[in-house]
């Protein structure tokens, strides 16, 4: 198995107002609790250690940090 | 003049002169250290027949719990120097485990012991003790001739390459002499002196902290379990807490603490008190048996062999205390170089045979420090990010199942397997992975008592269901029948698999060097060369 990194959620912007939906009206600390819960829990249902590790790889690679100066 | 550094739990060893302080004597090997290592090393040395002498600084034992688990594989080694039975005789096998969080209890766990092996997991006793059984058995094969002599109130002051072995400066109660050891084992301990006196570093430093420790006596009923706290609710408790039970109505608390602490006043007894009150409860008596602070470093020597001079357990590696990595490793280490140096002292392989000791043990000594290492990850989160993993761990633990593997409070002790290392052969039998090349046997029930028991008489040839060629060099030959030996069926699934037969090659101590599906003496005897480094590939 492959990580799948084509459109594979049925009803995207559902999917997005439940993501939100979740983390309403907590903290910064509360949600990045709750997410990291979330990041166990999909991950032991995906299992596959090759998979996760794509999706390490593919989640670092787009999180780059643009090469922008807040201060300026 | 040597003066006493510790009290003594058991005094094991007086003081007696030696006729060696009158000339200086030359010995195929001196120890250095009498603790859980040093003993092993001797006693294997001694019941191969080889000349040992221990030097120790004390006359026995030190108090205080220090090491408290010992690993299946450790009492297998104990069970074949013959300390053994008194070891699973006194130490505790416990089951049950509870795992907390602040003041909540994440989930609990019930250890079922696996079938088919003599020994349990592990069992809990205090170190004193088990140096105690191993003298109790040097005793014994002293009795039976073998040439083993501990001399106690031996400080090692000095040491110096002379031609052909190392010159020992010694001082005694009756003053300084020095004798010679053609190999020197170090086994002195974290603080090692002879790595200093040899200007040797100790290199890797990944991790600092101190627990405080605790051996509190409680006749009262209390459950004899282990229970482990991550940010223990009790006021000062630091970052986590583990309650051990031990023989003898012990039970062994650890506080972690952190790393900058007064020492001294964290020994305080009242303070002490509190903390050990806070986690009890109120109304337990108990009174406190023994107390110390106990610092450790994940790291280890570049070299556990410099020349003349072989470094074995804290000495050579130091992991932190989380799965029972120290001694039981030790231990292994003692046992991995007794059968080498037996075998270069007797001509039968090169002295370069030594540099697998160090290639097989540091191989170890990384796969501890890497457990070791990820579990105090786990237990002390270094950034923001990890303590929120670490905690959204825990939080899903109670509730779902697939959450507690990823607890880790420290993984027990389990041996080192020598995978493509230099002696380890080929398997061309292609069975069971936990039987491999590199591998340590695995127990498993006969007919009449346990294979590891039967492993005992140097290089072994292990037949099942297969004929065994004659080769030379070979000290035992054992020949298993799985129609009459194997009532169970569990030596089958351990060694043969799908196989129909297969012939297993295994060192003195118990490591498999090489399988086949059937015998042939060529490829034994290659194999044997291989293990003894007398080949460069089999």
């Amino acid at each position: 198995m492959r990580l799948i990194l084509d459109p594979n959620i049925p009803d995207p912007d559902g999917f997005y107002d439940e993501l939100l939906a979740a983390h309403a009206g907590l903290s910064d600390a509360e949600s990045a609790a709750l997410n990291a819960r979330l990041v166990l829990v999909l991950a032991n249902h995906v299992g596959d250690r090759a998979v996760l590790r794509e999706a390490f790889s593919a989640a670092q690679a787009s999180g780059a940090t643009p090469a922008v100066d807040p201060s300026a | 003049m040597v003066k006493a550094r510790y009290d003594l739990a058991f005094e094991l060893y007086p003081y007696a002169r030696s006729a060696d302080q009158d000339a200086v004597v030359r010995h195929p090997v001196v120890i250095v250290g009498g603790g859980p290592v040093g003993l092993a090393l001797a006693l294997d040395l001694g019941l191969k027949g080889q000349p040992v002498v221990v030097l120790d600084d004390s006359e026995g034992a030190g108090q205080g719990s220090r090491a408290i688990c010992f690993a299946k594989r450790t009492l297998e080694i104990a069970n074949r120097l013959g300390a053994g039975e008194a070891v699973l005789a006194k130490g505790v096998v416990w089951k049950q485990g509870r795992v907390f969080h602040g003041s909540e209890e994440v989930y609990s766990f019930d250890l079922q012991p696996e079938p088919g092996h003599r020994c349990p997991a592990f069992v809990n006793l205090q170190q004193p003790w088990f140096e105690k059984f191993l003298v109790d058995a040097i005793r014994r094969a002293q009795g039976a001739g073998a040439p083993i002599e501990i001399r106690g109130r031996n400080a090692v002051t000095g040491v110096a390459d002379v031609d052909g072995a190392v010159r020992v400066d010694v001082d005694t109660p009756d003053g300084a002499y020095a004798l010679e050891a053609e190999w020197l084992v170090a086994c002195d301990g974290a603080r090692s002196p002879l790595r200093d006196m040899r200007g040797l570093s100790f290199e890797g430093r990944v991790f600092e902290d101190n627990f405080l420790i605790a051996d509190v006596k409680m006749t009262a009923d209390f459950p004899p379990e282990r229970w482990f706290w991550f940010q223990p609710p009790f006021e000062g408790a630091g970052q986590s807490a583990l309650l051990h039970k031990q023989p003898d109505d012990i039970w062994r608390i650890d506080f972690q603490l952190g790393w900058d602490i007064d020492r001294k006043a964290e020994l305080d007894e009242a303070r002490v008190r509190a903390r050990v009150d806070a986690m009890l409860g109120k109304g337990v008596d108990y009174e406190l048996d023994w107390t110390s602070i106990y610092t450790f470093q994940c790291r280890r020597m570049e070299r556990f062999r410099d020349g003349r001079v072989l470094f074995a357990g804290d000495s050579a590696h130091q992991v932190s205390p989380f799965g029972a990595r120290g001694a039981n490793s030790g231990v292994q280490d003692a046992e991995n170089l007794a059968w080498k140096l037996d075998a270069v002292l007797r001509g039968q392989a090169p002295e370069t045979l030594l540099d697998s000791y160090d290639e097989e043990r540091r191989a170890a000594a990384d796969e501890n420090i890497l457990n070791s290492t990820r579990a105090t990850d786990f237990l002390t989160p270094k950034t923001e990010a990890s303590r929120t993993f670490r905690d959204a761990v825990l939080a899903l633990a109670g509730r779902h199942a697939f959450a507690r593997p990823l607890i880790n409070s420290g993984r027990l002790s389990v041996p080192c397997i020598y995978d493509g290392l230099s002696l380890t052969g080929a398997d061309a039998l292609g069975g069971p992975a936990a039987t491999r090349p590199g591998a340590p046997c695995m127990d498993a029930p006969l007919a009449e008592g346990f294979l590891l028991d039967r492993l005992t008489g140097g290089f072994t040839l292990l037949g099942i269901d297969a004929l065994l060629p004659e080769v030379p060099g070979i000290d035992a030959r054992l020949a298993l029948d799985t129609r009459r030996d194997d009532p169970t069926g569990l030596l089958r699934a351990r060694y043969l698999g799908d196989a129909p037969g297969a012939v297993y090659l295994i060192r003195p101590d118990q490591h498999v060097v090489a399988r086949w599906p059937r015998a042939e003496a060529a490829k034994v005897s290659a194999a044997l060369d291989l293990a003894l480094g007398r080949s460069a590939c089999a």
